[in-house]
């Protein structure tokens, strides 16, 4: 796909002047017409960069977010219990590949976004800087961490870039089982034994909050969200779906027989939707400079894993040199890019 | 990691039962057609969403511009009489 992208900045050079005005309309039109860009069609570099920023964090937070759960694997209480969870930690593997493919469409390598991960240089998300306790905490990470970003994808399946709207398609479809995984593991512990059910309470205490600002800063403060809602990559505002995920959650808990830790929350007659308290943005922002529970141990143990896999990835190499037919062989980089024909 | 072990990216083209044609399903990086087949098994048939695979060196892709889409593509634009639709039979003929 680089090499795509080349061609098409040797071709903008070669354009007479005013066809960058040509492009750039040809592009508005087909967002308000509610088309999906694709990937060789010309895109505003902002709108390239947007994107590739979003879908990078969003790839990272599915690879990072599989290490707060693969610690209870070990520990599942059933075998039943270990099968999912191993099914579930194998997905958020799956779901990172399908986002790191779907940004790779846009001129950027996946080592160029390993490396950023790895130095820091791109984010995921803060909610997997806190560490996972107890059973029930697979549970609440099912339950709301899962639920969260449901709330958040099912809108990006419709999102203007044709890779991304595709990959969250498959993702959603997967993530509903997490979710579901989550709430009964929870309904489980909290019909159990007292100690059970209290560990559970404690789970959903210790989550609610962190859940709640998955969804980003309010939308006074989102520095991106305006500019990402006109080019359609974002569907509705950071408020608009948290609210969305209040008003899901509270009947949620009922059934569950569990309490969520906000005594502000109470529906609202009038707005037709539930009231809640004030997040800790304080909080927030202090995990995002990485000063939450985890971040050095998740981002550690992630280059390690990268540093300790690099035998098998250098064996691999080889062994396809060895064994490969030059016929066959594709050259190291992608000069195109299937996802064009698509 | 060197640069000199970046794996090639392969297009996954999955028939999801038989009868059916194969379609794009993603794209993957793989050392070799045969690892890629085995991660494109692992990343996309995870719930028996297929029952054959090809992969592809994305290389090997040749993609029409985009830019070129309206002369490439318009010589079929004013073609309506290949379509059935096109012809007007009258009421009561059957079988046409």
């Amino acid at each position: 796909m680089a090499a795509v992208t080349a061609d098409q900045t040797a071709q903008a050079a070669d354009r007479p002047q005013g066809a960058d005005e040509v492009l750039e309309a040809a592009f508005d039109a087909a967002v308000a017409a509610d088309e999906r860009i694709e990937p060789r069609d010309w895109m505003p570099d902002a709108y390239r960069a947007s994107l590739v920023r979003q879908m990078a964090q969003h790839a990272h937070s599915e690879i990072i977010g599989m290490q707060p759960e693969a610690n209870w694997i070990s520990r599942a209480p059933s075998l039943r219990r270990k099968a999912i969870l191993m099914a579930k930690v194998q997905d958020e593997a799956g779901h990172g590949l399908y986002l790191y493919s779907a940004a790779e469409t846009l001129g950027t390598g996946r080592e160029e976004l390993l490396d950023k991960l790895h130095a820091g240089r791109q984010r995921y998300s803060s909610i997997f800087n806190y560490p996972t306790l107890t059973w029930a905490d697979v549970g609440a990470i099912g339950w709301l961490v899962d639920g969260a970003a449901i709330t958040n994808q099912v809108p990006l399946c419709r999102c203007s870039y044709g890779p991304y709207a595709r990959a969250m398609v498959r993702i959603c479809k997967e993530e509903s089982f997490h979710q579901r995984q989550g709430y009964e593991l929870l309904l489980t512990l909290s019909r159990g034994t007292p100690a059970q059910r209290e560990m559970a309470q404690d789970a959903v205490n210790r989550w609610w909050w962190p859940s709640l600002m998955m969804f980003g800063p309010p939308d006074d403060a989102s520095a991106h969200s305006a500019q990402s809602m006109a080019w359609k990559i974002k569907r509705h505002s950071n408020d608009e779906l948290r609210q969305r995920f209040v008003d899901i959650c509270v009947p949620q808990a009922e059934a569950l027989g569990l309490t969520l830790p906000d005594p502000d929350i109470r529906w609202n007659e009038e707005r037709g939707q539930h009231d809640f308290g004030t997040i800790d943005w304080k909080e927030f922002q202090e995990v995002l400079k990485g000063n939450g529970p985890c971040n050095e141990q998740r981002l550690g143990q992630r280059r390690r894993a990268h540093e300790e896999g690099a035998w098998v990835r250098d064996a691999a190499a080889a062994y396809a040199e060895k064994h490969t037919a030059p016929a066959h062989a594709a050259p190291r980089t992608a000069a195109g890019n299937g996802e064009a024909t698509a | 990691m060197s640069s000199s072990t970046e794996w090639p990216l392969w297009e996954v083209f999955v028939r999801s039962r038989r009868g059916l044609s194969h379609t794009h399903a993603g794209s993957l990086h793989a050392p070799d057609a045969e690892m890629a087949l085995r991660n494109a098994r692992d990343l996309y048939t995870r719930r028996s969403e297929g029952v054959s695979i090809w992969v592809v060196p994305s290389a090997q892709v040749t993609a029409s511009s985009p830019d070129e889409k309206d002369s490439f593509f318009e010589p079929a634009g004013d073609k309506p009489y290949r379509h059935p639709t096109f012809y007007e039979i009258p009421e009561g003929v059957k079988h046409l």
